[in-house]
């Protein structure tokens, strides 16, 4: 017999209990703290942080464990938290160009002032599991430069020295500095909050999308001028004091991707860049970003946009994955009033397409509750 | 740490909540205009109320009672949390009972119950754009409703009766509004239309996740698309609710064994039990009674 479907919040409640214990696991084993988290899984800390558009380890290192290392739904807690947050300020532009360098490698110059540097890198490591993993042995400290190096400047410098390589572009005095999160999308969008937001983009869609213009759905002749990884000063202007402070530090990858010439009768020819920067250690992320904004200028360089990769409303409605995953798993939701509504019609649509055939006889609906 | 768990009165900060309330007020001022606002992230996840949710905590006030539901049941689980979430945030009074709420957040119905003047019925959107499916840009559609370009959308009609010998939309049925905008009334069905037409009640649609507020003031025109020979018509149930024996109100199908025995009882709980309270019995309502 029908029982009506009460109990909804005991029912919650009680979900939440027990996630809560699946989430804490065995008692016996010790649990793992923030700590840990932040040195140890760093660059699990480095995405939640880029995705949710949040800098701050200790938060992410939560929201990671919180969500029991599912990536988006730690994502979604800390952006869910940051636009909370008052906005107080904004910062000058980082200069990456004096960036405190961990790594720094360059695909289009075999050597170039300040050297080609591996860092903290997977490359070149032969993905064979390794067990001495499983014992907590001694592990060996890195190698440390002791005197400063030499300044290294930006590949894009170099090129653009010989005019070889596009401007960066300059900003009206009331341009750029839009903010993706305090006002709505608008199509088309200026190229500042097209960056916003393949920065806080997924990066499994943004791969997907760089890969795709790799395999000639947008094909933009990528080099890696340069990627570099390391801590940059944030800094605050302010007018009360007549002069900026400085905030702290961050870790940024940056990746400028040196892209297919294009020229004219009234312009020599010269490269065009694409660009990425996301929080922490992520070169994949930063890479498919730079490989994607690129594809996304075609209408820029008046390039035919063809490929997915080039095409901003379907890029830039579908990047970021907290929506995505929103709206994907809203279908759990009931629907049975529209269910309802829809089975009515194809019921009704079936009795007059029987009733259409010559010779058959007209089905009775069964009822069998009556 | 600590004071990561203090929020403003209805989550929002008083900021946010101006925003949205200026994009209500516009939207007031141009019924079934999509009014663009920057929509914030919110604690629950896009897709699950979040426009609806950004709506009513711009407008509540501590004097407001809150009534909340999905699918026309105030104790589906997604309402629950809603209305567990002002209760919290906000500290509002909640109620189930149509009559007494002056705002009703809904998703998917509209309450069988007249709505009346001073009361609020905020939806819950999750596609505002009643032109999406047949055109994909935003760009585009913008664009058509600048024009009142909305020839597309018949053809999609007349295709649905040409092919299949009826309008195959059940649900988030199209209406012209004030005749104006095409403005998609939420996925409810198309049996709700005609309650939005000169409602007493102002309605108020958030669309979180694709960042729109539209809305329909009290006593406008509403009006269900259609052709003159093919008139828009509203579904029909051919038995009253097992439960209260009303007749005329939206029902739910629900299965009771494994030999395709089913019965059909009122979609809004609140109706339901209120006509119960008061002596109406349907077929099946007896045994339940009985049993409690």
């Amino acid at each position: 017999m029908y029982v009506a479907v009460k109990g909804g919040e005991t029912a919650i409640a009680n979900a939440h209990r027990l996630l809560a214990d699946k989430r804490r696991g065995d008692r016996s084993l010790p649990a793992i703290s923030s700590e840990q988290v932040i040195e140890q899984l760093t660059l699990a800390v480095d995405r939640v942080m880029a995705e949710a558009s949040l800098y701050d380890r200790a938060l992410a290192a939560l929201a990671f464990r919180q969500a029991r290392g599912d990536m988006i739904e730690a994502i979604f807690l800390l952006r869910a938290y940051r636009t909370t947050l008052p906005r107080f300020g904004t910062s000058l532009p980082i200069d990456t160009g004096h960036m405190l360098i961990e790594r720094r490698v360059s695909a289009t110059y075999k050597d170039l002032p300040g050297g080609q540097l591996l860092g903290p890198t997977f490359d070149y490591t032969h993905r064979l599991l390794d067990p001495s993993l499983l014992e907590d042995g001694p592990v060996e400290e890195g190698e440390r430069r002791t005197e400063a190096c030499e300044p290294a400047m930006r590949v894009s410098d170099i090129l653009a020295g010989e005019g070889l390589i596009e401007g960066d572009g300059t900003l009206q005095e009331d341009e750029g500095g839009g903010d993706l999160t305090r006002e709505p999308m608008e199509f088309p969008m200026s190229r500042d909050l097209r960056l916003q937001a393949l920065a806080r983009g997924d990066e499994g869609f943004l791969l997907a999308l760089g890969y795709s213009t790799q395999r000639g759905y947008g094909r933009n002749h990528p080099f890696t001028g340069e990627i570099r990884i390391g801590e940059v000063e944030i800094e605050l202007y302010v007018p009360e004091l007549g002069f900026a402070v400085s905030l702290g530090d961050i870790r940024v990858t940056e990746c400028q991707m040196v892209t297919q010439f294009k020229g004219s009768s009234k312009v020599p020819p010269q490269f065009t860049r694409g660009y990425g920067l996301v929080f922490g250690q992520s070169e994949r992320k930063a890479m498919s970003m730079s490989l994607v904004d690129r594809a996304l200028r075609a209408r820029e360089f008046g390039e035919d946009i063809l490929a997915p990769a080039q095409d901003e409303e379907f890029v830039l409605s579908h990047c970021d994955n907290v929506q995505a995953t929103g709206f994907v798993e809203h279908l759990k939701l009931p629907h049975y009033v529209d269910f309802q509504a829809e089975l009515d019609l194809v019921r009704r649509m079936r009795g007059e397409y029987e009733a259409s055939r010559p010779g058959t006889q007209i089905p009775q609906t069964k009822e069998a509750a009556e | 740490m600590s004071d990561l768990a203090t929020y403003n009165f209805a989550y929002l900060d008083e900021q946010t909540k101006r925003m949205i309330r200026r994009a209500i007020l516009k939207a007031i001022a141009i019924p079934g205009y999509q009014v663009p606002f920057a929509s914030r992230e919110m604690p629950m996840p896009y897709g699950w109320g979040t426009g609806g949710v950004q709506i009513t905590a711009s407008i509540i006030g501590p004097d407001d009672v809150l009534k909340v539901i999905d699918q026309g049941a105030d104790d589906t689980t997604n309402a629950v949390s809603i209305r567990a979430f002002f209760a919290k945030v906000a500290n509002v009074a909640v109620t189930t009972h149509t009559h007494d709420a002056s705002i009703i957040q809904t998703r998917h119905r509209i309450p069988e119950k007249t709505l009346l003047e001073g009361q609020v019925l905020v939806y819950q959107v999750p596609i505002p754009e009643p032109l999406r499916f047949l055109e994909p840009r935003e760009t585009e559609t913008r664009t058509m409703h600048a024009l009142e370009e909305y020839g597309l959308m018949h053809v999609k009609l007349y295709e649905d009766i040409a092919l299949n010998g009826h309008i195959a939309t059940t649900y988030a049925y199209p209406v012209k509004v004030a005749g104006r905008y095409v403005m998609d009334p939420s996925p409810i069905p198309k049996f709700d239309n005609p309650k939005m037409h000169l409602s007493e009640a102002l309605q108020l649609f958030g669309a979180g996740r694709e960042k729109r507020i539209y809305a329909i003031p009290p006593h406008t025109a509403v009006v269900s698309l259609d052709f003159e020979d093919h008139p828009f018509e509203v579904q029909t149930f051919d038995r009253p609710c097992a439960l209260c024996g009303a007749e005329d109100v939206y029902l739910d199908e629900v299965i009771l064994d494994d030999k395709g025995g089913r019965m059909f009882v009122c979609s809004d709980t609140d109706h339901c039990e209120e006509r119960r309270a008061c002596g109406c019995v349907g077929e099946l309502g007896v045994k339940q009674e009985a049993a409690e």
